[in-house]
């Protein structure tokens, strides 16, 4: 059973005492302490449950590589699943649940597929489920979901905030290790700028744990000496709690900053997402040590030989009382010596290599431990955890030589660069055979934009296992990062910092412990711990065909999840690699994806949420709109009024009303969100006549002129009104969604086609705020305003404009109408919009001015026949399906989708026209319903001959009127057509014109 | 005549960093080949000093901005913008050439803060290289801020002017205070 | 991830981030109107090259100046062999010239 030593310890602080829960029941910790070594420190072994066989599971590791202590963390909007332990710095009222389990963490129901677990071989769910196919969607799927699945989502809206933070930096040093300190050092010193980081709240890495020396000083006084140095230069910035999770093309980096998850605030930002641009990088991003394949290894109890010292020297927690020790390497004896210190039982250090004569193993020896060369482990007994040991000879089939009592074993097979960040960026690795790991290939880096190496790794990143190698790593890296930046040499001695730590003996390859596991032991004995993934798994993989180690990983889920071939890395591809004869080099490895480690969803949303999801955009009138009640619409990021309901009344009441208050007095509309855009220059009629199907080079100044805009492809794009300023000026209206496409789109011609030609173009949509005055008294209305200007028919005809001054505001009036009714729509400065609308509204109360929002506008232009961008249109239709064959110029030679409305299918006469459909009933039709057609087409479905494009009830006729398109639709006036529905009978509709009302246009031109 | 309003109408917002509208400001947008010399000298002629590729001359109210080779943003007062309009369109007559009053199509902020702050709050919503060698006082930066485009200089090391579109006054407003929030900083430039 | 990229922009100098550009597709295409054939047609409007390797794109400063500009990179590598100006029906001379020096053997199309 773990427990709290009486002392030691070098992160907490024991005057800190601090309260904490683990699946209710109250316990306490110190400051300093993980969760991971809090539970430890309270003998709590058992920490969850795993992924597919809901196996009891306990801590394996002290970094972020840990596969099994996930807990849940905190409450409510706090909630959290999946929190690693070991990387959960404890506070004050932490709250911390296990998971994958019910009904409790000690007994769980969903266990017996344990014992079932031969029935659940790799490709389970592409195996088993299959048949009968009926079967899937109603009992495999839902069976599937509620048993699988890692740690259970929020419930509650996250009550934190996150942010985001970019900058630019010279260097870049992730890891806060010596070899990364060393790193930065070196490249401080050329006077770039260095940014440092470190994942956890400390610096300094394994070295303090592991005893080296630095200049003959100890790690530890090393490190605060040399960090300090490195903080006071002015160049250098230094960040812990900080994690590269990413690294992208172009030296983007993501880092992670948890800025209160180790003391919650909810005032200040949880988390900081950093962009950060670096020119290089360097990754001391450390090694990771691999455990050992034996059967039974995931018993509560194993643990990497690392995390066991690093419990003991840093939290002064004992993982066990009697800990045996299971190696193929020098470096788990010091794991052995730290607990002898400690006065911690270790029974015996258990050797898979033949000989052990290293000076580690000497010193060992000469502390009273028992060395057993060339011996392994059979198997774990224990019920839960780990109670006995059963040793045997490392070379044979697994026979018991003897038993060993113990609660802990420490297991390392060696230590594999962390090279993650390295392959994100694209840097290749080499397979180093002395310690059977892949590392950095210096000769294939990830590259920059410039073609050269962006990145260098450091230390044991780079392969490096020991002090001396790693700082002359380190000091490398530095210098080369330096040199890439095209720095000299700083003035100081360039000296590599000397290192001292105990010569090694070569460790050796082991794969599965004993060499010769017979299937019942090789069962037993896992790769993955968080995803369940066995010895005989990848072995069965491989048999099956999947040889690829890419698809091995998929067909077994090795290395998925948050593992990322963190642990299972090396040791699944060994496996892979004796199943199909080849050597591990050639197997190759998976591809390692961002991120290292998980990253919270708000810290990559940022600022973006809630309010700030997504601009809005507001015109000058829009806190009016607010006030006087509007429904919104969005259109675009736009947000206009669709409607103002009075008190007691329905939306669709409220457009009634708006829709018959127009027709017969005077209302008021909102449009300052249509585009405008002023083009102007000797060419800027030549311009729009190719950006427009109909002649503008024509259009009078003074003058306005309804235009069509069509891609390249044929299809119609967007519409509106041009006006033509002067001479060699014109001005744009587009649709409201529009604006900012077509003006880029203007640009790109200009720039990347027409660039010889001599025509500026300006956005000018916000400048202005657009007033649409509609209706027979609108004319009376606006003459109240200002006697300034002549608004007569004879002055101003329809689609006309002209200059001037209302209520003492300057104002250009177009005489243009969307609604069919005596229009005039009203552009002044949007500063002074607001007033405009009030006064508007002010000298309207006698007319009976009522303000209307986008849907009577609808409605309204509906009546009239006139088409709508993304109603009648979809990027399927001409401007001749709709019957605007006036609106396209025969005159010219060659307009922006004039080619492409000459190919043949354009010109089918099958091809589906607009019309206007009145159903028989009076009854509006269902948005988007398609007219039957007899027969079936290829599929079998029922063929259809056109379908609803805009469809509403008409206050004006007090009926529903609809538009449509329909096969040779023109053609066919006074046919039926049946609109099957949902539910019930086919609606029957009549093909009429789809101008509804005051077809002569007699009142927009009163 | 009704006053002319901005869209933010005085808001201000006391963070780690101080947001407020910089009141009305004159601002004429003029297209013209600035390589063209013709354009410069009868620019410099009329008064108007054209800043290089990336800069500003002058400051909100009597100043220009570079916005591309072809789009200076000239800064005058609000009242004064139609009378520019007038003045640069008659410097230029009969060069190719187009001449906009902009001033309330916009949205103008002042940042201030100590030190790094205003950078800092920049740098959280901008992807620009805001160290200071890289936009030094008289440096011009259009880029995105959040998600919409913004341009800002800095008049001082602790005060920045912002320019962003009217209709996302509020955006931008929301978004700054946001970030200025105190106890959020950084403290990284 | 491929999706990073910085890419300096010919008119103004900025180093853009590529969330301030917005991208256009293959450089260099010629525009078929009226007249046309179809097949001319189809490919001016259709038809892209989406080689491994060196390629040639258009970008636009769409969160700065506005101007549209040519990219010469490698979709491999993603090395950036330089950025100018769109208003050149193809790449300049010190453009090839730096991407032979990378990509030995490399010649623009129809140049022998």
């Amino acid at each position: 059973m773990s427990r709290r030593l009486p002392k030691g310890g070098r992160l907490i602080d024991r005057s800190r005492p601090l309260g904490f829960s683990f699946n209710g029941q109250e316990m306490r910790g110190y400051c300093g302490d993980t969760l991971a070594s809090a539970l430890l420190g309270r003998g709590q072994v058992l920490i969850g449950r795993s992924f597919k066989y809901h196996r009891p599971r306990g801590v394996v590791a002290s970094g972020p590589e840990e596969p099994n202590a996930l807990v849940g963390l905190g409450r409510d909007g706090s909630f959290e699943p999946n929190v690693r332990a070991t990387m959960t710095e404890l506070f004050e009222g932490l709250e911390a649940r296990s998971q994958n389990h019910w009904p409790s963490l000690e007994y769980d129901v969903g266990a017996i597929s344990s014992v079932l677990s031969m029935f659940l071989p790799s490709g389970f769910y592409y195996k088993t489920f299959l048949w009968p196919r009926a079967f899937w969607k109603h009992v495999y799927e839902p069976a599937i979901r509620l048993s699988a699945g890692l740690g259970k989502p929020p419930r509650r809206r996250d009550s934190d905030h996150y942010e985001h933070f970019n900058i630019t930096t010279d260097v870049l040093v992730i890891g806060g290790g010596i070899s990364g300190i060393v790193a930065a050092s070196v490249a401080a010193e050329t006077g770039v700028d260095v940014l440092l980081i470190e994942q956890a709240s400390t610096w300094g890495g394994r070295a303090l744990i592991d005893g080296v020396r630095i200049d003959g000083l100890n790690a530890e006084e090393w490190t605060e000496s040399t960090l300090k140095s490195l903080q006071s230069m002015p160049n250098v910035r230094v960040r812990t709690r900080t994690t590269a999770v990413g690294i992208h093309d172009h030296g983007y980096v993501l880092l992670h900053e948890r800025l209160t998850d180790h003391a919650p605030d909810h005032s200040v930002p949880r988390h900081r997402l950093w962009k950060v641009r670096a020119r290089q990088i360097v990754a001391a991003t450390g090694a990771i040590e691999r455990p050992l394949s034996f059967s039974g290894n995931d018993r509560p109890g194993c643990m990497l030989a690392s995390a066991v010292r690093d419990y003991v020297v840093n939290y002064g927690v004992a993982p066990g009382e009697r800990t045996v020790i299971l190696t193929n390497n020098d470096d788990a004896y010091r794991t052995g010596l730290t607990l002898r210190e400690a006065g911690l039982g270790v029974p015996a250090i258990l050797d898979a290599r033949q000989e052990a004569t290293g000076p580690l193993a000497k010193a060992a020896r000469d502390a009273g431990l028992t060395v057993r060369p060339g011996c392994g482990i059979a198997g774990i007994v224990g019920r839960g955890r780990v109670e006995r040991v059963q040793v045997c000879s490392q070379d044979g089939d697994g026979e018991v030589i003897d038993e060993i009592q113990a609660d802990c074993v420490a297991m390392s097979g060696g230590w594999s660069p962390a090279a993650h960040l390295w392959c994100h960026a694209g840097g290749k690795l080499l397979w180093n055979d002395e310690e059977a790991h892949f590392a950095p290939d210096p000769a294939r880096p990830p590259t920059g934009a410039d073609g050269v190496a962006m990145m260098q790794a450091a230390g044991s990143a780079n392969g490096a296992m020991h002090a001396s190698a790693v700082l002359e790593s380190a000091h490398s890296a530095g210098v080369s990062v330096g040199r890439a930046l095209g720095m000299g040499r700083s003035g100081k001695p360039d000296r590599v910092p000397e290192g001292e730590d105990e010569a090694h003996e070569p460790m050796e390859p082991v794969w599965l412990v004993p060499a010769r596991a017979p299937y019942s032991k090789r069962a037993k004995s896992w790769l993955d711990f968080q995803n369940d993934v066995k010895v005989s798994d990848i072995e069965l993989a491989a048999r099956e065909g999947y040889e690829s180690v890419e698809h091995a990983k998929r067909y077994t889920t090795l290395g998925m999840a948050t593992d990322q071939g963190k642990l299972s890395n090396i040791n699944g591809l060994a496996i892979l690699s004796r199943e199909l004869g080849a050597p591990i080099e050639e197997v190759g490895t998976t591809t390692f994806r961002p991120p290292y480690v998980p990253v919270t969803m708000g810290a990559i949303a940022g600022e973006a949420r809630g309010e700030l999801f997504q601009p809005v955009r507001k015109t000058p009138i829009h806190a009016w709109h607010d006030a006087s009640g509007a429904h919104w619409e969005p259109v675009g990021h736009w947000r206009r009024p669709y409607a103002y309901p009075m008190q007691g009344e329905s939306v669709h009441e409220a457009v009634k009303r708006e829709v018959l208050a127009t027709r017969s007095g005077v209302g008021l509309l909102d449009a300052s969100t249509l585009g405008k855009i002023v083009v102007k220059g000797p060419d800027a009629g030549r311009c729009l006549d190719m950006l427009y199907t109909n002649m503008m080079s024509t259009l009078k100044p003074g003058k306005c002129r309804y235009g069509l805009m069509c891609s390249e492809n044929g299809f119609l794009v967007d519409d509106g009104v041009v006006a033509r300023l002067d001479d060699d000026t014109w001005l744009c209206h587009t649709t409201s969604g529009g604006a900012d496409r077509i003006h880029a789109s203007m640009e790109e011609w200009l720039q990347t086609e027409w660039w010889d030609w001599k025509a500026y173009v300006a956005n000018v949509t916000e400048q202005f705020v657009q007033i649409g005055v509609a209706g027979p008294k609108a004319r009376n209305l606006l003459n109240e305003l200002g006697p300034s200007m002549d608004l007569g028919r004879e002055a101003l005809p329809f689609m006309a404009w002209t200059d001037g001054a209302l209520g003492n505001i300057p104002v250009r009036v177009f005489r243009i109408s969307f609604s069919g009714e005596l229009s005039f729509e009203i552009a002044a400065p949007a500063g002074k919009g607001r007033a405009l609308w009030d006064r508007l509204l002010e000298v309207g109360k006698p007319f009976g001015i009522t303000p209307y929002g986008t849907e009577a506008l609808h409605v309204m232009r509906a009546e009239k026949g006139f088409i709508m961008i993304g109603d009648e249109t979809d990027g399927t239709v001409i401007p001749q399906d709709l019957g605007l064959h006036w609106a396209i110029s025969k005159a010219k030679e060659d307009f922006l989708g004039k080619r492409a409305q000459e190919r043949e299918h354009m010109a089918d006469p099958l091809r589906w026209r607009l019309v206007g459909l009145e159903t028989l009933d009076g009854s509006v039709l269902p948005d988007g319903a398609y007219a039957a057609d007899e027969g079936v087409n290829a599929n079998g479905q029922c063929r259809t001959q056109g379908r609803v494009t805009s469809t509403y009830y008409s206050p004006t006729l007090d009926r529903g009127i609809a538009m449509g398109l329909v096969e040779r639709g023109p053609d066919r006036m006074g046919e039926v057509l049946e609109f099957p529905v949902i539910d019930g009978d086919p609606v029957r509709a009549r093909i009429v014109s789809p101008v509804f009302h005051d077809p002569d246009g007699e009142k927009q031109n009163a | 005549m009704p006053e002319s309003v901005t869209p933010l109408e005085g808001a201000i917002y006391s963070g780690f960093v101080t947001i407020m509208d910089a009141g009305l400001a004159g601002m004429v947008l003029l297209r013209a080949d600035l390589g063209d010399s013709d354009v410069v000298l009868a620019l410099k002629g009329a008064g108007f000093d054209v800043p290089g590729a990336g800069e500003l001359v002058g400051d909100l109210g009597n100043g220009a901005l570079w916005m591309s080779p072809d789009e200076l943003m000239i800064l005058c007062a609000h009242d004064e913008a139609e009378a520019t309009v007038a003045t640069l369109t008659e410097a230029l007559g009969g060069m190719h050439v187009l001449v906009a009053n902009v001033s309330d199509a916009r949205a103008v902020f002042r940042l201030t803060g100590d030190g790094s702050a205003v950078r800092e709050v920049l740098a959280k919503l901008s992807p620009a290289d805001l160290r200071r060698d890289s936009l030094p006082p008289g440096g011009v930066r259009r880029t995105r801020l959040g998600q919409v485009p913004a341009a800002f200089w800095f008049a001082s090391d602790d005060e920045a002017v912002l320019i962003c579109f009217r209709s996302v006054a509020g955006y931008i407003l929301d978004l700054l205070s946001k970030v200025a929030t105190p106890g959020s900083e950084v403290g990284h430039f | 991830m491929r999706d990073m990229l910085i890419l300096t922009c010919p008119y103004c100098g900025i180093r853009c981030d590529e969330t301030e550009l917005a991208p256009g597709g293959e450089a260099h295409l010629k525009r078929f109107g009226p007249g046309s054939s179809d097949e001319e047609f189809e490919a001016y409007l259709f038809m892209r090259a989406n080689p491994k390797g060196v390629h040639f794109e258009r970008w636009r400063h769409a969160y700065g100046c506005g101007k549209w500009f040519h990219a010469a990179r490698n979709t491999v590598t993603l090395e950036v062999y330089g950025t100018y100006s769109a208003q050149v029906h193809e790449p300049p001379q010190e453009i090839r010239d730096a991407i032979s020096t990378r990509v030995p053997g490399w010649r623009w199309k129809g140049e022998s």
